[in-house]
């Protein structure tokens, strides 16, 4: 096997991975940090019982977010060595702050947050979840910054001497007008994740709860989780229709690759689903909504949208033979459209699907209705999963979509691995991190399932002691 | 002075603040089996960095995306060409860094003594790891003209990378020792002090062996001045240990260990990664470097939050600056019964 190809299986194993802890872990902060702010507002314990109890999942996913989150930093120059010479001086930029901004931050106010319950006054201990909610943000926008530039590729010149891009304008790096459009619809997935969790832990225990103040704790979380799936949900489609225009613009091959789209046509159909031969160059039977690819990439209902052997030739003219080809077709620059086809769709079926539920727990709910159903208890609890499905299959739609390129017209995937690493290394990577990464899945979801089900904390439990305890007193927590 | 010397200098700061800090809390996590007798006192030992050591990490993440930064090709090179080592260290910084979290989270002796584990080889394994791979930069390692590292794993193991990871192993269990010493109470306290005494003397001479060694093979005067006072802060460190003065003799350890990771980038500038190919090119401050536009854009951003880093880092520390006990743990834990709460 080419070690190029065992490199592209690392990094998206590895980054799928990571990024199903990342949105909850965004996400969470955030309505954690709301819990416990509402708490200090009402006095009521209701809402500490939330944020000790959502905390503590939080604090289970984050961890796993961390360890894996080392792996993403490490691998750009293990595996990726030449990109990294190639992009360091740009892309390292936004690493570097990244870390320096949102990894402290992150990590010092959880660890106060996790052990200051009886060593920080209440307001100081609020504005550390909030603090950490501030660096998953931080994070973020470094992180996509840095995604951006590589599927569009702005403010830097090319230094012949060199070989390399050098970054001449930071401002229009952090500022790039994919990077604008991406970070709102990445973080609003985030938020709706991180809902979605909430609203699938709460309806499962509100519906076993036996205590009456139990089962209203619990709505009040299902219920704002669900409002904030939904209105999240509406922000993630206008970021996200932004983002098509935007992508029609900077990358139209991806976008003629969503819809694997051959020959360009005015106005465009877009497929719900499509059967067609094993290759995908020929349709036998789909599903189409008139007009509405055309509304997608260019914002009218009759705009042209360029099909993929158009953009073919017009790529050839601009960039040469595909330096890239030899993992596709000869004088191809199409990434793999099947992938892109289906991914494209299903994420945003799973957003439109989760949105859908959303609606449907908070109108079941209404007023002071107690849905008993056993479909709406499957739907709450399958909610999580999809927009952590969404989220997978949008970065899966993006990767694949921007192939054969690492750097949009810069430079190809196959130009990036490191030339000095032997396939039997790349192999010995994959293998022991897809291995540890298995194991710890199983450790993970275990323990998340163990605190679930054993729930919110009595009353008792979770009211904090006053400052004035002695130093002999136990820890409010310990590991 | 020149942008790429700043930044020289401020990657060995990152690295000074990663072994000063996850320095003492790796070897808090290799003394889990040698200082804590039951399941309280290896909590004990445990919260003791439980709110910190995240933060201590994240110095070496900072370090990384520093060095991709800044010497865009020193941080290709190394990461490419120390590949396997880089694996078995990130291997055990993941297992490590979930043994914290997971470990408290069930009341299962198995469970627990599977985490106690991941966190002791979790911790060892970077100890010694991180040693040698000091000791291979400093030494210069097979890097063709092309900046590409065409050596092997073998070429890594050499006499003197080897010495270099016994000296940090050693010089971390001595430091972690201390921070034990210094951050509990009862028994387990005066268990490390006995330790640090024992261990530091290793330490010690491990570390003027690998010290003298580096600077016969690639010292200058800055570096020899900073190998002298890493002797000497090691020496008062471990004298104070003996006086039972915990607080002076982690000042000690630390500023031993600072002043050596300083000695040792000094001995290295102005390579960042020397070659050992007659044929080949090293690594330099000039010729690894980003650009002065990246390079001033990253000195403007460091010199404006790296103090408020230190800041609130160094608050957390004031926050939990009590030691700890047996009586502080809570007994039973309340986040691991296993019976439903809100029934």
């Amino acid at each position: 096997m080419d070690p190029t190809d065992i490199a592209r299986w690392q990094f998206a194993i590895t980054t799928v991975y990571h990024f199903l802890f990342v949105p909850i872990t965004i996400g969470l902060s955030a309505i954690v940090a709301g819990y416990e702010i509402t708490w200090l507002r009402t006095r009521n314990p209701r809402w500490l019982r939330l944020t000790r109890f959502f905390g503590r999942l939080f604090l289970i996913n984050f961890a796993m977010g961390v360890v894996t989150g080392i792996v993403q930093e490490f691998q750009f120059g293990m595996n990726w060595s030449d990109y990294s010479r190639f992009v360091g001086d740009i892309f390292g930029a936004p690493l570097a702050v990244e870390g320096l901004l949102a990894f402290f931050l992150e990590s010092t106010f959880l660890g106060l947050w996790i052990f200051g319950w009886d060593r920080l006054p209440a307001r100081l201990h609020a504005a550390c979840m909030v603090l950490v909610h501030l660096g998953t943000l931080f994070s973020a926008y470094f992180i996509l910054a840095a995604n951006s530039w590589m599927q569009n590729p702005v403010g830097f010149g090319y230094n012949p001497e060199t070989g390399r891009a050098e970054m001449d304008d930071f401002a229009a790096v952090l500022f790039n007008k994919v990077q604008l459009v991406t970070f709102p619809h990445v973080v609003m997935s985030a938020y709706m994740t991180g809902a979605a969790f909430v609203v699938g832990v709460a309806f499962w225990q509100h519906r076993r709860a036996s205590v009456d103040e139990d089962r209203l704790m619990y709505r009040r979380a299902l219920r704002t989780g669900a409002a904030i799936v939904l209105v999240s949900g509406v922000g993630v489609v206008v970021s996200g229709d932004v983002q098509g225009k935007i992508m029609t613009d900077v990358q139209p091959m991806k976008m003629a690759a969503a819809e694997a789209l051959y020959d360009t046509e005015a106005p465009a159909d877009f497929s719900l689903l499509t059967i067609g031969t094993p290759d995908g160059k020929e349709e036998k039977f789909a599903i189409k909504v008139p007009h509405l690819l055309s509304f997608l990439a260019t914002g009218t209902w009759d705009g042209e949208v360029q099909g993929i052997n158009d953009l073919r030739e017009r790529y050839e003219q601009t960039y040469g033979q595909d330096p890239g080809a030899k993992y596709y077709s000869p004088g191809d620059y199409t990434p793999v459209i099947p992938l892109t086809y289906w991914t494209f769709r299903l994420m945003m079926g799973m957003g439109a699907l989760a949105a859908a539920v959303a609606a449907w727990i908070l109108w079941a709910t209404r007023r002071d209705r107690v849905p008993q159903g056993r479909l709406i208890l499957w739907a709450a609890v399958a909610l999580p999963f999809l927009p952590l499905l969404g989220n997978s299959f949008g970065w899966i739609f993006t990767e694949v979509g921007r192939q054969p390129w690492v750097v949009f017209g810069l430079m190809t995937t196959a130009q990036g691995v490191s030339p000095g690493v032997s396939a039997a290394e790349v192999l010995t990577s994959l293998i022991v991190l897809t291995g540890v990464y298995g194991v710890l899945a199983v450790v993970e979801v275990k323990l998340l399932l163990t605190y679930i089900r054993k729930g919110a904390d009595p009353v008792e439990d979770v009211t904090p002691s006053t400052s004035d305890r002695g130093d002999d007193q136990p820890l409010a927590f310990a590991y | 002075m020149e942008l790429t010397t700043v930044w020289f200098i401020l990657i060995a700061v990152l690295w000074i603040g990663y072994f000063t800090l996850e320095g003492f809390d790796f070897g808090v996590g290799m003394l889990l089996p040698v200082l804590a007798k039951d399941d309280t006192e290896r909590r004990v030992m445990i919260n003791t960095i439980g709110p910190v050591w995240d933060g201590n990490e994240v110095w070496l993440l900072v370090a990384g995306g520093a060095t991709f930064a800044a010497f865009p090709e020193w941080y290709a090179t190394l990461f490419s060409g120390f590949y396997l080592p880089l694996l078995l260290i990130l291997v055990a910084l993941i297992v490590r860094g979930l043994a914290f979290e997971y470990r408290a989270k069930r009341p299962d002796d198995r469970w627990r003594a599977r985490w106690d584990l991941a966190l002791i080889v979790g911790s060892l394994v970077p100890a010694v790891l991180w040693g040698v791979a000091f000791g291979n930069i400093l030494r210069g390692v097979p890097i063709d003209a092309d900046h590409e590292y065409v050596g092997g794993l073998l070429d890594l193991v050499n006499g003197y990378a080897l010495l270099g990871g016994v000296t940090t192993l050693l010089l971390f269990l001595t430091h972690g020792a201390i921070f034990v010493a210094l951050k509990t109470d009862g028994e387990i306290r005066h268990r490390a002090r006995r330790l640090a005494g024992s261990v530091g003397i290793g330490s010690a001479v491990a570390a003027v062996a690998f010290l003298a060694w580096t600077q016969v093979d690639t010292g200058t005067t800055g570096s020899a001045v900073a190998f002298v006072a890493a002797a000497l802060a090691l020496v008062a460190g471990l004298v104070c240990a003996r006086a039972g003065r915990e607080g002076w003799a982690f000042a000690g350890t630390f500023v031993a260990i600072a002043a050596a990771v300083a000695g040792l980038f000094l001995a290295l500038f102005p390579d960042v990664m020397p070659t050992t190919l007659a044929d080949g090119a090293s690594l330099t401050t000039a010729n690894a470097a980003a650009t002065t536009y990246t390079l001033k854009i990253m000195t403007a951003v460091a010199v404006i939050f790296t103090p408020v880093v230190l800041l609130y880092q160094g608050w957390t520390y004031w926050v939990f600056r009590r030691r700890i006990s047996v009586q502080h743990i809570p007994q039973p834990q309340p986040q691991t019964q296993p019976e439903t709460a809100t029934r």
